[in-house]
């Protein structure tokens, strides 16, 4: 026993050096963002050095500035778009794994090929074509123009997953004389729960931390979202960078809790989405 | 069933429409908006034909912002293949706590670009920046570390691949666990040594997870927006702007609309010819495999 610990370690000794370098560098950076938001302006101490007392004032002004509001708004664009990816989205993916004609598989290259279109290069069309009928500063504006991204990544994942489900259990729902709609719902929609847990976690993600069309089309400080208001924060001439740093962890902890608790689905969201393909 | 079939089409309607609105009317829309002078918000676009690409060619910034986009999307990818790899080999060796690695370098990944952005530049600040205060430790002066174009440039770079290798790694590690233990017991009994494994067994085995990781990181980097607003907001002057911070100081900014336009045009035009080819490349390449 005592031998084999000893060569455990004469073995392994360069990996332990080798994974506290790198632990240090990846957690270095969030340890200096939460000591900084415990620290008053006027504490000219060093970054990396810690508080020598709690100052929680900077969490106080982060909420009474509207952080909670800004919380409800991030709540409301997320659910709501990945509500809207996940029904639009596995309702599209049925025809196109069951019905593999070359019309489908057609449309279904034209569902992937959205997924290279920056959403930059829209923009501009997204941005005039919401300013005309009323969109900016809406709720429904912002969610119905970040759908369109990331819904083929729903629809590729659902896709997927019916693929290996048995036709056979269609099949028979059909003879029992089911149409399309019942079979959807009845055979195919209870199946989906494991693939709909990564949709959910893999598009939560991302609008939740979306940035580039919510800077433009939310300007009303009553509708920004937690990333706006940390934005704000950064931008905001006074240089309130413990005000920023408070805000910044507020926005992180609920991703971060998250994925410690579920990391395993973050993991296979991501190995889903691309390697299967 | 044939009837059904047919009858089930109706279901990718509803998904169709919105891609239809919201994905191809607008870039149809920037298109037009490219071809017109327009400030962005009143009612009057005045067309002038392909002068807002022809102007694209003779503008210094926009020339610059290319090259910064090409060094974010390869200078990122480049780097985020050869680091993730080389963690996801590390970490799917055995050693006590190799899941923890796991844990913590894929953690920036699932945060946003911006946040992760201004948690660096409060490293890279001149005043009082993490960086310039070690440095200080050492005897060595601060430095501007944001003051000069290129710079900035390498260092915004640095900051998306330190958020994303995570990502690569994953993708690499699943590729790894899938490699089949027994191609390697065979190729040891027949003398090859651990870069010989590397080379004619590991990469090719995984060749799937460098198509799509290499792909993920290229398409990311290209698009890259986030990490240059909060570190540099495209400066100094508009030295470390991407054409997409690029387009968007243009539109918003200075009320070039059209000129926006045409940028957000060729922008589309670039990724679309970078992914069509690289895809054609790769698909090549596993042909040649199998």
């Amino acid at each position: 026993m005592e031998k084999a610990k000893k060569s455990y370690f004469q073995k392994n000794w360069w990996k332990h050096i080798l994974q506290v370098f790198i632990i240090g560098i990846y957690l270095v950076p969030f340890y200096v963002i939460i000591v900084m938001s415990l620290k008053s302006i006027s504490d000219k101490s060093s970054r990396l050095s810690l508080p020598e007392r709690l100052y929680l004032d900077n969490y106080a002004s982060v909420f009474q500035s509207g952080m909670m509001q800004a919380i409800l708004n991030s709540i409301i664009i997320t659910v709501s778009v990945v509500l809207i990816e996940i029904i639009v989205g596995c309702m599209a993916a049925y025809p196109l794994a069951r019905n593999q004609s070359k019309g489908n598989r057609a449309i279904g290259n034209i569902f992937l090929g959205v997924m290279m279109i920056p959403g930059l290069a829209v923009l501009v069309g997204v941005y005039s074509l919401l300013a005309e009928v009323g969109g900016i500063n809406t709720y429904w504006g912002i969610i119905l123009s970040n759908v369109g991204f990331g819904l083929p990544t729903a629809i590729y994942l659902y896709q997927n997953f019916i693929v290996s489900i048995p036709k056979e259990l269609d099949e028979a729902a059909c003879i029992d004389g089911a149409g399309a709609f019942r079979t959807f719902w009845h055979i195919i929609l209870p199946q989906l729960k494991p693939v709909t847990v990564t949709v959910i976690i893999l598009n939560g993600i991302g609008i939740w931390n979306e940035y580039m069309y919510s800077l433009y089309i939310l300007q009303r400080s009553e509708m920004f979202t937690v990333t706006l208001k940390i934005n704000a924060y950064f931008s905001a001439a006074k240089q309130d960078y413990g005000g920023a740093a408070a805000a910044a962890v507020v926005g992180m902890l609920p991703i971060v809790i998250m994925y410690l608790f579920l990391q395993k689905y973050f993991i296979k969201g991501v190995v889903d989405s691309a390697v299967k393909g | 069933m044939q009837k059904m079939h047919k009858r089930m089409n109706w279901f990718y309607v509803p998904a169709l429409m919105l891609l239809v609105l919201f994905v191809a009317y607008p870039l149809g829309n920037a298109f037009f908006v490219s071809l017109t002078k327009w400030n962005g918000y009143s009612s009057h676009k005045t067309f002038i034909g392909i002068n807002n690409y022809i102007r694209m060619t003779k503008d210094p910034a926009f020339w610059t912002s290319f090259r910064n986009t090409i060094l974010y999307g390869f200078g990122s990818t480049i780097l985020q293949q050869i680091l993730g790899l080389a963690l996801a080999i590390f970490v799917n060796s055995e050693f006590k706590g190799r899941n923890l690695v796991r844990t913590i370098v894929y953690l920036p990944a699932m945060m946003s670009g911006l946040v992760m952005g201004y948690v660096l530049y409060f490293f890279f600040q001149y005043d009082q920046g993490v960086v310039n205060e070690v440095l200080s430790w050492f005897g060595y002066a601060p430095v501007d570390w944001m003051g000069e174009g290129i710079r900035a440039v390498l260092i915004i770079t640095f900051v998306n691949v330190w958020q994303f290798t995570g990502l690569s790694m994953i993708i690499y590690l699943a590729g790894l666990q899938g490699v089949s233990q027994t191609y390697y017991e065979a190729a040891q009994i027949d003398g090859a040594n651990k870069w010989r494994l590397f080379i004619h067994i590991t990469l090719p085995s995984i060749y799937p997870s460098i198509v799509s990781s290499t792909m993920f990181n290229l398409i990311g980097g290209l698009k890259l927006f986030d990490a240059i607003q909060a570190m540099t907001g495209g400066g100094p002057g508009n030295a470390s702007h991407s054409l997409s911070s690029y387009l968007t100081r243009e539109y918003f900014g200075a009320e070039k609309a059209g000129y926006a336009g045409a940028i957000g045009v060729f922008i589309f035009a670039f990724i679309m010819l970078v992914s069509y080819v690289l895809n054609s490349a790769f698909r090549k390449g596993g042909e040649r495999l199998s």
